[in-house]
């Protein structure tokens, strides 16, 4: 496993630092799919710019990271040099593959464990669903090699997209729920809510998850479930509220609220990108604005309630849902932030046998992929082409993400259904039966 | 939404398409080409017409007199032209000032990568000269150019005396809006991308040229004029610029609705409009006239001096004048009038032209095809490739057989084929396309000390060798395969499946960038996209792979393109004209920046490569 997993870091790294060095990086920089107004590394240097010079880096609306971040990369462009920048972001992405290995390796020892208790309440046939050893031991290299050798990823590295920053933290936070430590999980929850809110709706599923570890059952006549959500939210709240006075406190004023967060929240840049929003805002009536602005942005949170209900019994695949629900929805999504979700799909290797559109899903995200950059060139170099071209392909390309998150949802309560009812179906005349999603 | 979860349908579709997967494939390469043909057909085309209010509704009268005087100008410039042996830089920039321009000058240099063979050059030093009418009624925020090349020889003298002619009359009008620059440049493109870069303060391709001193507004539309003779016969639109870009089609109906107003006959390709459109010899010369567009389209040069505004967002167009042996002549006055009549039209402008088409095939000067029709076409060829990826994935996905020992098969077999198995040809192909694309400029110095062939030929010739041996490569990658012999069977179903997708993918995005482009290449590597397997015999499938490659596409375009001109060519002169056809693409590629030699070599090639590689597969 050492030797495979070092090769395959050695040849990330070669790819980025070659990568970095060419001419291309700077185009890539540019690439609206791969930075947002958020996470450019151009805006980051503006701010450190403004702090150096004793401005706020808030005024004149081109920055908009928080203020740990430009206060973390004020101390490291102090003592180090640019250059040295980049491996920061390139050991970041190294780390959060690191931290993938483990969690993916957890979640099946758990469910292994689970099974050996429950072993004779499933049907002798859907054995056949159980993974064996054998085939997750590979699963945590490929999860590594599904983040690392990600395109969307190495752009985003090399474009030196602050979302790397935002990626770590969710796989720190992932990582730290795993392992069971309900603090630690709080604190970095805490933290990548600070960084772009809506990792909040990852609160349920890390609520559920160390319920189900801890035998709470999940129920609300039981004192002992509520008492475990206000312990949780009281650290969780506990640490935001240390993170906003600490920001408070460096910053010396409370300008990073509205132009973090109302940045976030009321989308005022129409910047094109990968997601939903910049086309419909461009084209909308303003005294419509307020009323989609909420539509679109209770997108984000409201299908943590159904997803709650029905997956929770499975956390992790709750996070897994809500992560790509978040990439998809949010208002300033880049390809860095697709990546992530998308290096949980070999731990889900297990539901391709379930699977019903991938093979569509996989054409069309691989040629939306290449349209991007075609279109792009048309509408804004050649100028023959036109926004619709370029929403066009965004919003294929969303359709293509949703109903790739639907089918592995619906491959994995199927197999669930499957696990219970064993594999191959019979009707009750005999003849072989067929589950219908309607 | 039904299709997507329904299982029964499905699956009934699926087998649909896998069971009669051959005859559809078959039947949508017909029903593409047949599209394709179609479209030239009159009935199915639409009719052009003005979409731009600004330039439609509004009557102008042309009034320019001076015909005569400026051919006079016109043999002044000759006589000052053989004098000097090159441009009269000090006699335009004296003419100019005469007329009343703010006149400036540029001068560039630029050394080639090789000897240009075809227009004989290798270190080229010129001198650009323009004037700038400024706009006596508006802020000067906005420009329009008009450019006459300054060529050797006895070409184009005509077309500067009527610029300059053109320039002293327009100074006295009082209703212009736009600035007018009146650009004379020399080593035609070369020169126009130097002025275009210092203009607009960019340097894409490593040129150098002295900044400009004087600049107008932002350039909303651009005409260029070639012409040759003092009277003419019928005047030419050239439209297709750099990788195929194409002007809006309201400059195109504008020209053609002054043609009509003066009684210019107006040619598009060379081609006069006919009226037959249903007798057979009428929709041959519809076709003709559609295919040389095509052709010279997805050639990815600029076919002429306008070619290189397109890139700045510039609608621009090349007026040539052509004096064949037809009776009815037209004097320079008449196009005098024309063009006062064009650009006061485009000085009522309020916005840049955007209204009508980009994406348009012209089988006539009066009708176009626009991107809603042809595109299907394209697609009917990319379903295809679509189809035969869907055939092959349900291949992969039934286990070939279901013992007694099921699982342990289906974990082998999947297994199998692995990473390694399908990467290698990936990156040993295009390693291939790098080499093709970056030796034959970086090795010519040692071709040409080892070998008795000029620099040109060297470039050339090492291009074609690189691309011959790129064939022999299965035979060598193959033993890297060794490891893997078990999952052969398996890997060659990856390996093309990644190749269809791939081409697939390429091909639409080129289709879309340049339509004729992407629809030539689909209608050659298409089929053998769909038929190669390992199982085919090997030597004639190994001649078609060949035939149907995509440098010998180059070839028989060529003799194609040649046809359709009506001047078909001996076998000796047409491999004559492929090499330097191949030479021209590579230094349109470095002198200008044209993608299409950057598309085969690094993309296109590579993926021949794959389907080669699958057809000797071991």
């Amino acid at each position: 496993m050492a030797a495979p997993l070092t090769l395959l870091l050695i040849v990330a790294v070669t790819i980025r630092a070659a990568l970095f060095r060419s001419s291309l990086a700077e185009l890539i920089a540019e690439r609206v799919e791969v930075v947002s107004p958020i996470t450019a590394w151009k805006r980051v240097v503006e701010g450190l710019a403004l702090l150096d010079l004793g401005v706020s880096p808030y005024s004149g609306d081109v920055f908009h990271e928080t203020p740990l971040i430009i206060y973390m990369f004020h101390f490291l462009v102090d003592y180090a040099e640019i250059t040295f920048m980049t491996f920061v972001f390139g050991a970041l992405c190294v780390c959060i593959c690191f931290f993938f290995i483990y969690l993916s390796l957890m979640p099946f020892q758990f469910r292994k464990q689970k099974f050996a208790l429950e072993a004779d309440r499933y049907p002798m046939d859907s054995l056949e669903l159980i993974r064996s050893p054998k085939e997750m031991y590979y699963v945590p290299l490929k999860v590594a090699m599904f983040y690392l050798l990600n395109p969307f990823t190495i752009l985003s590295c090399v474009a030196k997209s602050t979302c790397g920053l935002n990626n770590a933290v969710l796989a720190l936070f992932f990582l730290s729920t795993i392992k069971g430590n309900v603090l630690l999980s709080a604190i970095f929850l805490c933290l990548a809510t600070y960084q772009s809110i809506y990792p909040i709706t990852l609160c349920a599923p890390a609520m559920l998850y160390f319920m189900q570890r801890q035998y709470i059952p999940v129920n609300f006549h039981r004192v002992s479930f509520w008492w475990f959500i206000v312990q949780y939210l009281f650290m969780y709240l506990g640490s935001l509220f240390v993170l906003i006075c600490l920001s408070f406190f460096l910053l010396g004023s409370w300008d990073y609220l509205p132009s973090v967060y109302g940045f976030i929240l009321s989308v005022p840049d129409l910047t094109p990108n990968i997601g939903l929003f910049w086309y419909f805002f461009a084209e909308m009536f303003e005294h419509f604005r307020l009323f989609f602005l909420c539509v679109f942005q209770i997108n984000v949170f409201f299908y943590t309630i159904p997803l709650s209900i029905k997956l929770k019994e499975h956390p992790v695949f709750l996070i897994f849902m809500q992560l790509a629900v978040i990439s998809i929805f949010k208002s300033y999504p880049t390809v860095g932030d697709v990546a992530l979700y998308l290096a949980f799909l070999p731990v889900w290797s297990h539901l391709h046998r379930f699977l019903r559109n991938i093979f569509l899903v996989s054409c069309v995200l691989l040629a939306c992929s290449a349209l991007f950059p075609v279109l792009w060139h048309l509408w804004i170099y050649a100028g023959s082409a036109n926004s619709n071209f370029y929403y066009a392909i965004t919003l294929l390309f969303n359709v293509a993400q949703i109903l790739l998150v639907s089918d592995y949802f619906y491959a994995f309560l199927r197999r669930e259904h499957h696990l219970t009812n064993g594999l191959y179906l019979k009707r009750k005349d005999g003849s072989e039966a067929t589950l219908i999603l309607k | 939404m039904g299709l997507l979860s329904d299982p029964n349908r499905r699956r009934a579709l699926i087998s649909m398409l896998t069971r009669l997967n051959a005859p559809i494939c078959v039947v949508c390469y017909f029903a593409g080409v047949a599209w394709f043909m179609g479209l030239a057909f009159e009935p199915f085309t639409l009719r052009t017409y003005m979409s731009e209010n600004a330039m439609g509704s509004t009557m102008v009268e042309e009034r320019f007199p001076a015909g005569e005087r400026a051919l006079a100008t016109g043999r002044e410039f000759a006589a000052h032209k053989k004098k000097v042996g090159g441009m009269p830089v000090d006699w335009l920039v004296k003419n100019m000032q005469d007329r009343g321009l703010e006149v400036f000058t540029q001068s560039f240099s630029r050394t080639l990568p090789f000897p240009d063979e075809n227009k004989e050059r290798y270190i080229v030093k010129g001198t650009n000269v323009y004037g700038i009418l400024r706009a006596p009624r508006a802020p000067r925020t906005e420009a329009l150019v008009l450019s006459a090349p300054c060529s050797p020889g006895d070409n184009n003298n005509q077309a500067v005396g009527l610029l300059l002619g053109l320039a002293q009359y327009f100074r006295n009008q009082i209703y212009w809006a736009k600035d007018i620059i009146f650009l004379v440049n020399e080593h035609d493109l070369i020169g126009m991308q130097a002025w275009l870069e210092g203009y607009h303060h960019t340097n894409t391709t490593g040129m150098s040229w002295s900044p400009l001193q004087g600049r107008g507004g932002s350039i909303q539309a651009a005409l260029s004029l070639e012409l040759s003779s003092d009277v003419i016969t019928s005047l030419d639109l050239v439209l297709e610029g750099l990788n195929g870009q194409l002007p809006n089609l309201d400059l195109a109906n504008l020209f053609y609705a002054f043609c009509q107003k003066i009684g210019v006959l107006c040619t598009i390709q060379g081609k006069l409009q006919r009226n037959d459109w249903d007798s057979v010899s009428g929709y041959n010369h519809a076709v003709q006239t559609m295919m040389l567009m095509v052709m010279k389209q997805a050639s990815g040069r600029p076919w002429g001096d306008h070619g290189l505004f397109l890139r700045y967002h510039i609608e621009a167009a090349t007026i040539k004048g052509v004096n064949s042996f037809r009776q009815y002549k037209t004097d320079a006055t008449t196009i005098g009038r024309l063009l006062e009549g064009m650009y006061r039209k485009l000085n009522n402008l309020l916005e840049r032209l955007h209204q009508s088409y980009f994406f348009y095939l012209m089988p006539s000067l009066s009708h176009f095809v626009s991107i809603g029709y042809y595109m299907p076409a394209f697609g009917l060829l990319a379903v295809i490739l679509l189809l035969r990826a869907l055939d092959l994935w349900v291949q992969l996905n039934t286990p070939p057989s279901t013992t007694e020992d099921g699982v342990a098969d289906i974990d082998q077999v999947r297994h199998t084929p692995g990473v390694l198995s399908v990467l290698t040809p990936l990156v040993i192909s295009h390693l291939t396309g790098v080499a093709l694309y970056a030796l034959p400029i970086r090795f010519q110095e040692t071709a040409v000390e080892h070998f008795p062939v000029s620099e040109t030929e060297a470039v050339v010739l090492t291009a074609i060798a690189i691309y011959t041996a790129g064939l022999a490569l299965p035979h060598n990658t193959h033993r890297y395969y060794i490891v893997c012999v078990c999952g052969t069977e398996q890997g060659w179903r990856v390996l093309k499946l990644v190749a269809v997708l791939y081409l697939a993918v390429l091909l639409g995005c080129t289709a879309l960038i340049n339509f004729s482009l992407g629809f030539i290449l689909a209608l050659t590597l298409v089929p053998l996209a769909a038929f190669v397997t390992p199982h085919v015999p090997k030597v004639l499938s190994a001649f078609i792979l060949v035939i149907l490659s995509p440098a010998c596409t180059l070839l028989f375009s060529v003799f194609f393109f040649q046809e359709l001109q009506d001047m078909p060519v001996s076998f000796q002169d047409g491999w004559l004209l492929y090499l330097s056809v191949i030479s021209q693409g590579i230094l349109d590629h470095s002198l200008y920046g044209s993608l299409v030699y950057p598309l085969i070599a690094l993309l296109v090639y590579p993926c021949w490569l794959l389907f080669w590689n699958i057809l000797f597969w071991k």
